[in-house]
């Protein structure tokens, strides 16, 4: 496969070393095409972020991956994603098993009401029936790897709505960690938190990388300079649809850019 | 200098926004005239023919020259918990799975249809769903009685559980959904785990708002239930309830009777208020927002 035959600018790693694979990607809500065609590689164990201005389609393509997009009404998605070879979009996969495999970390933190600490972290792995001991254990795994353990092993059965907002989102993240996801999307993770808490979750997202692969849409330059290995750019077309522009190292497109619009994008003159 | 601030017709919209203030506080109190005097005038009427006798006896036969109380109404009240306690057995299932259907499946034309169904269904009038009753059950097994009656009203229950269930529902944040749908949570787990734990104060309001709803009507017991003069716990057979029995006996020739009338009033406005302030304590504690 030539993924990088449709755009010169993409320079994402060969298909090879990718996790995920997305092979003419193309997304609608209705007729309309919000993410024009797609073709880049996703590269395992890495952070990739996505940058662009608002409404370039960056969180339609990010819920694209593990197929959250269509729980909208009207939307599809043309083309397929490969995770680990195999098509996400294939009429005979379930998407509840993509999003088993692929977690997701929202814009705002989204704990459940009237549900504990514990129960919070705990929900996901309800679903596959376990029992208490191992509940146990899988709750506390999480929580240490969502670096909040420290700040809440005393107090698991309070709420977990009477959390900050940034410990909220490390306990969202602790929840979709919980059930081993070998691939986490994270839609503007810190956009609703406070400096020091955004900076908790990007050295988290440091440490995560370690064993599991990372896609990030951000509106924050710098943020993505400071926690990607890889960067898509994105933008609108003029046929008023969002598409990736420019992908690369991030390093690469952060210093030396091969799109003007990326360019533009990165030194602040739009958007 | 103040001309300046005032601006044109300063007066005039001083003067018209205190005509309507007023006019919206008459109106406001003009529409509670009618609750606050048929509570009273039911209460003055009432209390009077409360006792222990009238709650733990049934009906005892009256005839002319004797000093007969006329009982109890002990046989109207197990009659209306029996029937209306059985159609909220029926009603609270159904009402609340439709209501999570219209709710969780909200964009498809089946449940567009339904919803239309079930406005129309709430606005039937009570004596045209008990007459239907009356000839699909009385008249098919020949005989009057309590489940008719039972029928009839969850009829009349569903409707508001569906609506209410629904309602609540959509109150629930749709992110708590997502988190569920992105952890690979099939939607019935989601509605079921999730939403439903979320919005449960609130069904439990419409389920109790229904049978006080129920509890009150008249019309489709008259031609199902029948009426009874006798404790019966059987439901398939004729029944007492409150409201039948305050119809019943306001037009007997008796003053006991009627004084019994007004006690059962009584006794069914109280019922109906207690449920509506219960519900009003229920969700202020525990609200989904």
């Amino acid at each position: 496969m030539t993924a990088t035959a449709a755009n010169p600018n993409i320079q994402m790693p060969p298909a090879v070393d990718a996790h995920l694979v997305l092979d003419g990607l193309t997304i609608f809500y209705g007729s309309r095409e919000a993410v024009a065609r797609t073709d880049l590689t996703i590269p395992r164990k890495q952070v990739t972020a996505i940058i662009g201005p608002s409404g370039c389609g960056k969180s339609t393509l990010l819920r694209s991956l593990n197929r959250m997009h269509e729980t909208v009404p009207g939307a599809r998605a043309e083309g397929r994603v490969l995770l680990d070879g195999e098509n996400i979009y294939d009429p005979a996969v379930d998407p509840i098993q993509v999003r088993r495999r692929i977690g997701m970390v929202f814009q705002q933190p989204n704990p459940l009401r009237a549900r504990t600490i514990a129960e919070n972290v705990s929900i996901g792995l309800e679903l596959d029936g376990i029992g208490r001991r191992e509940k146990e254990v899988a709750v506390e795994r999480a929580l240490k790897r969502a670096a909040l353990w420290d700040e809440v092993s005393d107090r698991l059965d309070r709420p977990g709505t009477a959390l900050s907002g940034g410990q909220q989102q490390r306990l969202c993240l602790a929840r979709a960690l919980a059930v081993e996801p070998e691939l986490i999307l994270m839609d503007e993770p810190a956009s609703a938190l406070d400096p020091i808490a955004t900076l908790r979750i990007e050295e988290l997202i440091r440490e995560l990388m370690s064993d599991i692969t990372i896609i990030i849409v951000t509106h924050n330059m710098q943020q993505a300079a400071r926690v990607s290995d890889y960067t898509m750019f994105m933008n609108l077309n003029d046929r008023g649809s969002g598409g990736v522009v420019e992908a690369g190292p991030t390093q690469m497109i952060f210093t030396a850019p091969k799109s003007k619009q990326t360019e533009e994008y990165i030194t602040g003159r739009f958007g | 200098m103040a001309k300046a601030i005032v601006g044109r017709h300063y007066r005039r919209r001083v003067l018209v926004n205190r005509i309507m203030l007023v006019l919206t506080v008459l109106a406001t109190l003009i529409s509670l005239v009618p609750l606050v005097l048929i509570i009273l005038y039911v209460a003055k009427q009432g209390i009077s023919s409360l006792s222990i006798d009238f709650l733990t006896q049934t009906f005892r036969p009256i005839s002319f020259g004797t000093t007969s109380s006329g009982g109890g109404v002990l046989h109207a009240i197990v009659g209306t918990v029996i029937i209306v306690g059985f159609s909220l057995l029926l009603a609270a299932p159904i009402g609340i799975m439709a209501g999570i259907y219209l709710a969780e499946y909200p964009g498809n034309s089946a449940s567009t249809a339904i919803r239309f169904c079930v406005d129309v269904l709430s606005a039937m009038p009570s004596i045209v769903v008990g007459v239907t009753a009356y000839v699909l059950i009385v008249q098919r097994v020949k005989s009057f009685s309590g489940f008719a009656g039972s029928i009839a009203l969850v009829v009349l229950m569903v409707p508001i559980i569906t609506r209410t269930t629904e309602e609540i529902l959509r109150l629930v944040p749709q992110s708590s959904r997502e988190a569920a749908i992105a952890l690979g949570a099939p939607k019935w787990r989601t509605t079921l785990t999730i939403v439903l734990p979320m919005a449960l104060s609130g069904i439990a309001t419409g389920v109790l708002l229904a049978f006080a709803r129920a509890a009150g009507e008249t019309a489709p017991l008259l031609v199902t239930v029948l009426g009874n003069n006798n404790l019966t716990f059987d439901l398939f057979g004729p029944m007492q309830a409150l409201p039948l029995l305050a119809y019943r006996y306001t037009e007997q020739p008796y003053k006991v009777l009627n004084q019994q009338a007004w006690g059962a009033a009584f006794l069914l406005v109280v019922i109906v208020l207690g449920i509506n302030i219960l519900v009003r304590i229920f969700t202020r504690t525990r609200s989904p927002h």
